[in-house]
This record gives structure tokens, C-alpha cells and sequence, in this order.
């Protein structure tokens, strides 16, 4: 049986004016069907790259990205992403924002069934009532919740969220957690979440991947013991705070601001 | 209700106040109509020569509409090409920038040689070349400054670089092509007056302006702005009605 999502040493170099700038180099990564993993990293190290390569929006130099055991090498419709920014279609209500993956990816399912989807989707985050209302009418939280509902309409088998939170304020994201695993139980997928955000890593994933500086390499893997729904009380346990410790820690080495194992005087 | 009572009446009122302000400028300084013709002189002119009104503004009319009809046509086409294209920018700006600093007045006798007779196609084409290229901007702008995550997410579902077109580029760049719109409404207004006047024996309300003049009919001349000036308005808030119909979405609520 294949793992849903493998990277094989990976490297790839964007081509600038200056010459090749390597962001990737050596990345391995693992992840079975219904994980979760949080990938996590300085600013700059090649995250959002990532992302583009399992998205199949970009080809690496060298390495191959498989799905499913199957090499990527162009967008797939089995994948759903949601950004940052919720990138929502300000003249569309949110029910026929939601909507639009399935005008575009192949499927059978009648308009009904197709608005009766978005529907349950919207109500399963929380977004009951605001089906009819535009973009620009729904507070930041509420649009990075419709995003997601477009991102899971397709039933995508791998859900690749690029930072979705952390744009929002400290309560509005930990609401979304919760959402998030309410979501999951319900639309299983497999997931990858990237994140500047610790807690949110911890709290979501079950898998934590950090990433050195740039060019990037996979530094350090952490397995989240604790997977399924929990509440916020979980991160203010002892084993949190010790999940914590060791991964600001590992931030740190990547940073370059703490040595790494075995180099320490 | 009282709103909109407001919206029909402080326009009208302010119009009326306009006329009488123009009315007795002219009484009291004493101008004879070749000078400056009053408000009072263009009724006489627009019963008069009534039908001449109504077909030359029909004429004048229609040929606006087809110049900016091709320069939609022509103006998305090229900001199509520019917006997806950098190297195609690249080379069409300066030539397009060129072409639209020619002062169109120079190219009207060009044309009306090149095209000897062919009145309504002349107009037509001046209208069309004064008109398409803020379209042209205005599309190749919005399109270039286009999100790159919007593409990103149709994209990664596998969507044609046409379907992404559709679904995301064209109605995203709405609000600026009807901002353009507007100014080359005005523009193609102007190309048609610029043809009819130079053309002999042209058609148009531009001819009738011309006529007043050689007839040294003055209130005529004063009737054909004042015309020019209605189908000018009326023409634009065609636009601005299309304007709330397709990209009403970019008007936020006020709060």
C-alpha cells in the first residue's frame, strides 16, 4: 500500500536574475491516507514552495512528488487548497463561491446535488445563513471558513492549506482549529497545513515536519501522540508544553540561532 | 421615497437654474445671438429644423455606438494580449502610447482622403480610434494585476487558461473596463462630431453644427452643442447602468 502523499529528495532552485536560488534541497516527507501534517520553518525556507510541488503547479528539479504511488506532474483535480488570503469572488454569493470547483473538476453530481453539497459544507463549518451573502459582507474568519468549504467541495483526497489562519486574531483562529477537526471527522482527507504557528501545529497535526533554513531539507519529524478531536485545554498540558519546547527548539537550530545535535561544544 | 424625489428633482432644478443664470447673462450684457445666443433663441432653432434634429442625432447616435462597439472589441482583444502576454506588452505599449498621443483632429483629414465618400465607415473609424485605447489599459491592467493565488486555485483543479479567463480574469477586471468605458464613451463622442465636421456634405449632428455655420445661422450652432450635450449624457449613463448590472458587486454597501 502507497502512502498518500511521498517526497523523495526533492531539490529545486527558482531561476533569478542573479543566478539560481536554491529553496528546496533534499526534502523527504511522508504522510498516510487520513494524516495530518503540519510543516513548519523559518520565514523564506521554501514552504509555500512545497505546497506549489504536491498541488503539481510547479515540477521540482529533481525528486519526484507521488500521490497515491503515482508521480505528479501537472495539477490533479483530486487535491483542494485554500491560502492566507481566502481569495473568494467578490461578485459570486458565498454558496456559488463554494460552488466552483465542481464547475470545473469532472463529476456527475446534478446543480442540486452540487448546491445541496456546498450547503452541508458551509452549515458543517458554521457558515448557516450566510449562503446568500457576498464576500465582502463576512468577516475574515467567516471568508477563510468559506474558502475552506470550496477547498473540501470536490471531496478532494489531499487538502493542502498554505497558512489558512494566520492572517486572523488569536480567538478567531482558535475557533477554526476546532472547526478543522469537526471538519475532519466528518470530510476525512489528508492533510498538509502550513504554519508559522507552534500550537497550531501541535493542536491539528499528527505528524509535525520542520524544515531547516533555506535551501530547505527535512530537519526534524515530530509524531503528535494525542490524534482526533481534542480541546484547547490540551495545549496546556505537561506533554504540550514539552511538543513545544522541543520544536521551538528545532526552529531555533534551523534559524541558525542554536546549534545543531552533535556540534555542540 | 424622499430619496429618490431628491435624485430627479435637485438635477432638474439645478439645470433650470442654469438656463436662467445663462438667459439673463446674455440679456444683460446685450450679446447678439452670433456672439452668444440665449436659451430663448434654441426653441425657434429646434422647431425649425426639427426633423434635421431628430435624424442627424440618430445619425451621430448610431455611428457612436458602432465606433465604440469595435473599440470594446478591438481594445479587449488587445488588453487580452497585453494582460497575459509580458513580451506582447512589451511590444505593443509604446506603439499603442504612440498612436493614442497622434491628436485625432490630424487624422481626420487622412482618413477622409484615404476613404473618399465612405462617410458612415469614416466616422465609424475615427470614433473607433479615439475610443479603444483607455479599453486597452484598462483591460491589460486588470488582467496583469490579477492575484496570483486566484489562478492558483482554479489552476490546481486542472482549468484552461480560457476557462480561467471565464471564470475569474474577465469579470474580475469588470470595474476597471467600465471605469474605461466611460471615458470612451466621451471619447467616440467626440471622433463622430470631429468627422461630421470636417467631411463635406457629411451627416450627423457634426453637419448640422457645420450648416448653422455657413448659413451663419448662430442659434442653430448653440442648438446642435446643446443636443450633442443630451445624447453625450444619455449615452453615458447607458454605460453606467450596464455598469450596476454586471459589476454591481464592486459598489460596497455603504455603511
Amino acid at each position: 500500500m502507497f502512502p498518500m502523499i511521498k517526497i523523495e529528495g526533492v531539490r529545486h532552485a527558482y531561476k533569478t536574475p542573479s543566478g539560481p536560488l536554491p529553496v528546496l534541497d533534499g526534502l523527504e516527507m511522508s504522510l498516510e491516507e487520513g494524516g495530518f501534517s503540519a510543516v513548519v520553518g523559518p520565514s523564506g525556507c521554501g514552504k509555500s514552495t512545497l505546497t506549489r510541488l504536491i498541488s503539481g503547479l510547479m515540477k521540482p528539479d529533481e525528486g519526484k512528488v507521488m500521490l497515491h504511488g503515482e508521480v505528479v506532474t501537472g495539477p490533479r483535480a483530486t487535491v483542494g487548497m485554500a491560502f492566507q488570503n481566502p481569495v473568494l469572488l467578490e461578485w459570486r454569493s458565498i454558496l456559488k463561491n463554494v460552488m466552483l470547483p465542481l464547475e470545473i473538476v469532472p463529476n456527475t453530481l446534478t446543480k442540486a446535488e452540487r448546491e445541496e453539497r456546498a450547503r452541508y459544507l458551509l452549515t458543517l463549518v458554521g457558515l448557516e445563513g450566510f449562503e446568500d451573502k457576498r464576500p465582502s459582507e463576512l468577516s475574515g474568519g467567516m471568508r477563510q471558513r468559506a474558502s475552506l468549504c470550496r477547498a473540501l467541495v470536490h471531496k478532494p483526497e489531499v487538502l493542502i492549506l498554505d497558512e489558512p489562519f494566520g492572517a486572523l486574531d488569536a480567538f478567531t483562529r482558535e475557533d477554526l482549529w476546532q472547526t478543522m477537526h469537526r471538519v475532519k471527522e466528518n470530510e476525512p482527507f489528508t492533510g498538509v497545513l502550513i504554519t508559522h504557528d507552534l500550537r497550531e501545529a501541535i493542536f491539528l497535526a499528527d505528524q509535525v515536519v520542520v524544515l531547516s533554513g533555506r535551501p530547505a531539507r527535512t530537519q526534524y519529524l515530530l509524531d503528535v501522540p494525542d490524534t482526533g478531536p481534542r480541546d484547547l485545554d490540551h495545549l496546556y498540558t505537561p506533554e504540550a508544553a514539552e511538543m513545544l519546547a522541543i520544536l521551538r527548539h528545532q526552529i531555533e537550530i534551523a534559524q541558525g540561532r542554536a546549534p545543531a545535535e552533535g556540534e555542540a561544544a | 421615497m424622499n430619496r429618490n424625489l431628491q435624485k430627479v428633482f435637485v438635477p432638474i432644478i439645478a439645470m433650470i437654474i442654469f438656463l436662467v443664470i445663462w438667459e439673463a447673462a446674455v440679456w444683460a450684457a446685450g450679446w447678439p445671438n452670433y456672439k452668444m445666443a440665449s436659451p430663448s433663441d434654441l426653441l425657434p432653432a429646434y422647431t425649425k429644423h426639427w426633423e434635421l434634429f431628430v435624424t442627424m442625432s440618430w445619425q451621430t447616435l448610431w455611428r457612436t455606438v458602432v465606433g465604440l462597439l469595435l473599440a470594446v472589441v478591438v481594445g479587449t482583444g488587445f488588453g487580452m494580449i497585453m494582460g497575459f502576454s509580458r513580451m506582447m506588452r512589451d511590444a505593443l505599449y509604446p506603439l499603442l502610447v504612440g498612436f493614442n498621443a497622434i491628436p485625432k483632429a490630424t487624422v481626420v483629414p487622412i482618413v477622409a482622403l484615404m476613404f473618399v465618400g465612405a462617410h458612415d465607415f469614416n466616422t465609424v473609424l475615427i470614433a473607433f480610434m479615439i475610443s479603444f485605447f483607455p479599453i486597452a489599459v484598462s483591460v491589460s491592467i486588470g488582467l496583469s494585476t490579477l492575484e496570483p493565488e486566484y489562478r492558483d486555485i482554479l489552476r490546481s483543479l486542472g482549468a484552461s487558461q480560457s476557462t480561467i479567463f471565464w471564470k475569474i480574469a474577465l469579470p474580475k477586471t469588470l470595474p476597471e473596463f467600465f471605469g474605461a468605458m466611460k471615458v470612451a464613451v466621451t471619447l467616440a463622442f467626440i471622433g463622430t462630431n470631429l468627422m461630421e465636421i470636417v467631411s463635406p456634405h457629411g451627416r450627423g449632428l457634426g453637419a448640422l453644427f457645420d450648416s448653422g455655420k455657413t448659413n451663419s445661422d448662430y442659434p442653430l450652432m448653440f442648438a446642435v452643442l446643446i443636443a450633442l450635450a443630451v445624447l453625450g449624457i444619455l449615452l453615458y449613463y447607458v454605460v453606467v447602468a450596464l455598469e450596476k448590472i454586471f459589476a454591481g458587486w464592486a459598489e460596497r454597501p455603504a455603511q
